[in-house]
């Protein structure tokens, strides 16, 4: 667990360094504000109580939105925040409410490129905290509403393309736009930005040949302006990654690390949710899980204790604390006790009545 | 030295087909042919672990990241929605979800339609697609008896042939979607094994597309 608060510790160091302030708050937000935004919600199942006043309340399930709610809304201003609170959601795990631990950060107001390219570094710093062989996958909502505008697809038609995208699943998207009348060389557009996932340089002369018109070409080079300012080694572009476009616009990302088998961090720009919300500004953000990065910070040990100390009635207080002292002192962990413990495991026993420290 | 990549095949004559396409692209694991129980078989030199689960199964070893990459119908991935990758469709396994009734069913559109079936979502998805309400009766096996006894009005299953539907007097009315295994990969070691998966999806589109 030591590790676990290190780690913590360590991110908000991080979030301090480039300015952005803690934001505490409480456990409680008023229901309504989740029934006007159900769909941004990764679970649309919220816990619910009537507080003393008869408001309906629930336990947060989100960080976002109740940031939105209070970020303040005045030209040229940016607001830097980062939390570390508990959401109450659904667990995708065991289907059932948990209390689930999560950090991130929102970068709310007037945002540039360089807002853009600082809160995709922390993203790439905060991965690298748990492992350095991280990989954080950026895809940009724009540029593949534009695909699809450029496809010419049905509204319905358009909603199951971007499924399929987001499955890779190719050979679908290729049935729904054989459905669709689209014909062959359109509908081949999606293969082809599929196959521009991958390391940001060879990815991005691949999507350069996608189209040659100014306005797709000036999308392309700002956005590979920004990830050029990242690590490079960690970075790939992929257009699979896609959050709900009713709240995303621009840039969004999800972060990975070895071992763990799903994404473990995730992000993205939301002027959207911000004009949803009857705010002028633009926003963008993202929150690590860290219920998935449990076994990570809290890897399993082979032992429980590194000495099983055992005493008897012939020790005396002091004589074991001594022991337990003197060995502590040496950085082992004891545990002291007067029988072996059943389904203990010690990496070795110490008997000091007959034996001694 | 080279990253085993897990492979999670579903048992049962699926699964033996997906495995020799997997070998024939270059994925080959002999001991997998000997007559035994072993449920896990592995080929270091072409770095691949193959294990058998049941055909259900594979999309959960796939999505909690103990297969790197899977075989599964797209039933299964419809009913069950797995967050996984969905690689490449591999022609075979080819079947549809289909609506099926006693001959001559007439549907009675003044009160909620009895629909047994084992895919509950599949069903579930498709009539509200249409604002048709239902009564989902779940069912494990056997769903053909359900119109027969009474229990249900209709049935969704897979239909391949529809020689077991023939036999108990009942027929296809709506084919809801097309069915065929698919190839999947955890989204996870789809970054961190990358080249492995990319080039063993390769490898089995190529020999897909010489058959056709």
């Amino acid at each position: 667990m030591m590790q676990e608060k290190q780690a913590l510790l360590d991110l908000h160091e991080l979030y301090e360094n480039y300015g952005y302030t803690q934001y505490k708050m409480s456990k409680f937000e008023e229901y309504d504000l989740y029934v006007r935004n159900k769909s941004f919600l990764i679970s649309d199942s919220v816990i619910t109580f009537t507080d003393t006043n008869g408001k309906l309340m629930a336990l947060k399930p989100d960080v976002t939105l109740s940031i939105v709610k209070n970020s303040c809304d005045i030209p040229g201003y940016i607001q830097k925040l980062y939390y570390d609170e508990h959401v109450y959601r659904i667990s995708d795990k065991t289907a059932s409410y948990k209390e689930i631990s999560q950090v991130g950060l929102e970068c709310l107001g007037d945002i540039d490129d360089y807002c853009i390219t600082e809160v995709l570094t922390l993203a790439a710093k905060s991965l690298a905290t748990f492992d350095r062989n991280y990989i954080l996958d950026v895809s940009h909502m724009g540029i593949l509403s534009l695909v699809l505008d450029r496809i010419g697809v049905s509204e319905a038609g358009r909603q199951a393309l971007i499924e399929c995208v987001s499955r890779k699943d190719i050979h679908d998207a290729e049935h729904i736009c054989r459905e669709e009348g689209i014909d062959a060389e359109k509908a081949s557009i999606l293969s082809r930005l599929e196959a521009c996932s991958g390391r940001v340089d060879t990815a991005l002369k691949e999507l350069n040949k996608l189209f040659d018109d100014a306005e797709w070409i000036s999308l392309v080079r700002r956005f590979g302006n920004i990830l050029a300012l990242l690590p490079n080694e960690n970075i790939r572009i992929d257009f699979s990654v896609i959050n709900d476009m009713n709240y995303y616009n621009g840039i969004v990302f999800q972060g990975f690390v070895p071992t763990i088998p799903t994404d473990v961090l995730s992000g993205g720009q939301y002027d959207n949710l911000m004009v949803r919300m009857e705010k002028k500004s633009g926003a963008i953000g993202f929150a690590l899980y860290l219920d998935r990065l449990e076994t990570l910070v809290a890897p399993r040990k082979d032992y429980d204790v590194d000495i099983l100390l055992l005493y008897s009635d012939e020790n005396t207080p002091a004589d074991v604390l001594e022991a337990v002292q003197k060995l502590t002192k040496d950085g082992l962990s004891v545990v002291a006790q007067k029988l072996i413990p059943e389904k203990l495991t010690y990496r070795q026993l110490i008997n000091l009545t007959e034996s001694g420290v | 030295m080279k990253q085993m990549l897990n492979v999670a095949l579903p048992k049962g004559r699926l699964g033996e087909k997906v495995y020799a396409m997997f070998e024939a692209a270059g994925y080959p694991c002999p001991s997998i042919k000997e007559n035994n129980r072993k449920l896990i078989f592995e080929n270091p030199e072409c770095g691949v672990r193959y294990f058998w689960v049941k055909p259900s199964d594979v999309s959960i070893y796939v999505e909690r990241g103990a297969a790197d990459i899977g075989v599964a119908g797209k039933d299964i991935l419809l009913e069950y929605t797995p967050d996984v990758y969905e690689l490449l469709d591999m022609k075979t396994g080819i079947c549809r979800m289909a609506v099926a009734a006693p001959k001559g069913f007439r549907d009675d559109t003044r009160r909620a339609l009895r629909v047994a079936t084992k895919f509950s979502k599949i069903a579930s998805d498709y009539y509200a697609s249409r604002s048709r309400e239902i009564d989902i009766i779940h069912l494990n096996g056997s769903i053909e008896i359900a119109p027969i006894l009474g229990l249900s009005d209709v049935i969704v299953d897979i239909v391949e042939t529809g020689t077991t539907l023939k036999e108990n007097d009942l027929e296809v009315i709506e084919t809801i979607v097309p069915i065929s295994a698919r190839l999947i990969a955890n989204k996870a070691s789809y970054k961190f094994k990358n080249e492995q998966i990319k080039a063993l999806a390769s490898h089995l589109a190529q020999q897909l597309q010489a058959e056709e």
